[in-house]
């Protein structure tokens, strides 16, 4: 039997019972090593972090997040990221992570309508604010009166709703 | 005024029935607020500020008007122990410096850690098993405080937290177990095995491993991302009552093939705590896990489930401490914990063994 991720020979089989159905996957030893299935009980951050460092080049040794500081080597101390910017700064090492973690590697969850709205709303505002200035910087007036219109508008609804 | 919050006891009408096996239902949820380090990383001056923002968005919730807001530092020692051991903050919270803090409802159903690891750790609780009114209820909370604060979220990885392990859905749903069968029949580390392997923790909720005191065991998911909330409580769910179930047979088997031995233990256990005059808290836990165990088995009247429970709390070293009024040193504990147990099993009866 042909291993479920390569081509090798599987030497592991995963029986897997979710919500009484059967899910059987066949996986070979490297394979198997890779997503940590060989031996459930050790399967911790800094395990899965020696394995993860020899595929990411040595560039990952250098990594520090700008917003709060936290370096790679701390990340792999402690496990713990910083801030949320930590996020962008380390995803490379924490790909690998989160796909031996966790069933999957996308949110798959609850979406915080609120948050999500205000955010995009603030960026919009931002880059409208960004457009206007470079159309006046660029004489281009009627642009510029269209966006401080647009901005004017997107502002007058945030006090409607506030 | 938290104090009698503390020394109340759970109760009131609403309180569902003690029932076989299944103790309690907790979810915890993970959320950080934009713009502000993690608690780990943060300045006191930035914990501050997220502690007085997060108090002011939960100050409005419909859910939480019946509550009262805290700072962990402004808490006595005593106060703390007690939070810890009715599970309603970790001990990592009880042991912060400055800028974290409680918010505990009146019937200690919900407790909000402020500043833990996470800016905030939304805890609903609640005895027996009921995943759907804890989720809907924690749902609610969450949403109400999030249309005040913006959250750390992003699209692809969900809620960000921080430890990636609580990433995504940032949702730890478990249930607390009673499984002296299993551990009798010495199955349990065969079980946890099993367990871990469909992606579940099981953690000895007083003491460490497969050797839990009083047999008692917290059951939670242990991935948090790449599946929806419902997905990962239907799935918790169905294990548990594979759990249910092993647990069941073990008890029954214990029955048929260890009879007298098992009935030997469970009548002495009552017989100890109604004599006991000096008893550490471990030896307290196993002897009322034995009573829970008979009232199971229905040779014990079924008030005695609830008992044991409560007293599963009481037997603590903080909560023989808060109703002596003050801290005692451990010798003279066990000599009160043995009064109470005392009290509370003076007409306990003999094991009723007409239907065994």
């Amino acid at each position: 039997m042909k291993c479920h991720h390569c081509d090798n020979q599987s030497t592991v089989h995963l029986t897997q019972i979710l919500n009484g159905q059967m899910h059987k996957m066949d996986l070979c030893e490297g394979c198997a090593q890779a997503k940590g299935v060989t031996n459930p009980e050790n399967l911790s951050i800094s395990n899965l972090m020696d394995k993860v460092e020899l595929e990411v080049d040595s560039n990952a040794a250098s990594m520090v997040c700008e917003s709060c500081g936290t370096t790679h080597q701390e990340f792999k101390k402690g496990g713990r990221l910083g801030c949320e910017a930590c996020y962008h700064v380390f995803r490379p090492v924490l790909d690998p992570l989160l796909d031996g973690m966790h069933a999957g590697t996308k949110h798959l969850g609850k979406v915080p309508a609120g948050s999500e709205s205000r955010i995009q709303f603030e960026q919009s505002i931002h880059s409208l604010k960004k457009d206007l200035q470079d159309a006046v910087e660029k004489e281009d007036y009627e642009k510029a009166a269209e966006l401080r219109d647009k901005l004017r508008d997107l502002e007058n609804q945030t006090k409607a709703t506030a | 005024m938290f104090h009698s919050i503390l020394n109340k006891e759970s109760g009131g009408k609403k309180q569902p029935k003690a029932i076989p096996v299944t103790l309690s239902t907790r979810i915890r949820l993970a959320r950080n607020l934009r713009q502000f380090p993690f608690p780990g990383r943060a300045e006191v001056s930035q914990k501050r500020a997220v502690l007085s923002k997060c108090i002011d968005a939960m100050s409005g919730i419909k859910g939480l008007n019946n509550s009262i807001s805290v700072e962990v530092d402004d808490l006595s020692e005593l106060d703390r122990q007690i939070l810890v051991e009715q599970h309603l903050i970790s001990p990592e919270l009880s042991q912060v410096e400055e800028g974290s803090g409680i918010v505990l409802t009146q019937d200690r159903a919900c407790c909000i850690m402020i500043n833990e690891e996470d800016h905030l750790r939304i805890q609903v609780l609640r005895p027996g098993l009921d995943f759907s009114s804890v989720w809907k209820h924690a749902d609610e909370l969450d949403s109400g405080i999030e249309s005040a604060i913006n959250y750390a979220y992003d699209g692809e990885l969900g809620f960000l937290t921080a430890c990636p392990t609580n990433l995504g859905t940032g949702m730890r749903a478990s249930v607390m177990m009673h499984l002296p069968g299993l551990v009798m029949s010495k199955n349990m580390d065969k079980v946890i095995n099993a367990v871990n392997q469909l992606g579940i923790a099981v953690r000895g909720l007083f003491g460490e491993g497969s050797d839990a005191n009083g047999s008692i065991f917290q059951i939670s998911n242990q991935q948090t991302l790449g599946e929806s909330e419902s997905a990962i409580i239907e799935r918790l769910n169905s294990t548990l009552e594979s759990l249910v179930k092993q647990e069941n047979f073990a008890r029954e088997k214990l029955l048929q093939d260890d009879r007298t031995r098992l009935i030997d233990k469970m009548s002495r256990a009552i017989g100890s705590l109604k004599t006991c005059h000096l008893i550490q808290s471990a030896e307290a836990m196993d002897l009322l896990s034995l009573v829970r165990l008979a009232t199971d088995f229905g040779m014990m009247p079924e008030k005695f489930r609830g008992l044991a429970d409560r007293m599963f709390i009481e037997v603590q070293p903080g909560h023989v401490q808060l109703s002596a009024g003050k801290a005692i040193d451990p010798s003279r504990r066990d000599e009160l914990r043995a009064e109470l147990l005392r009290n509370h099993f003076l007409r306990a009866p003999l094991l009723d063994l007409s239907s065994h």
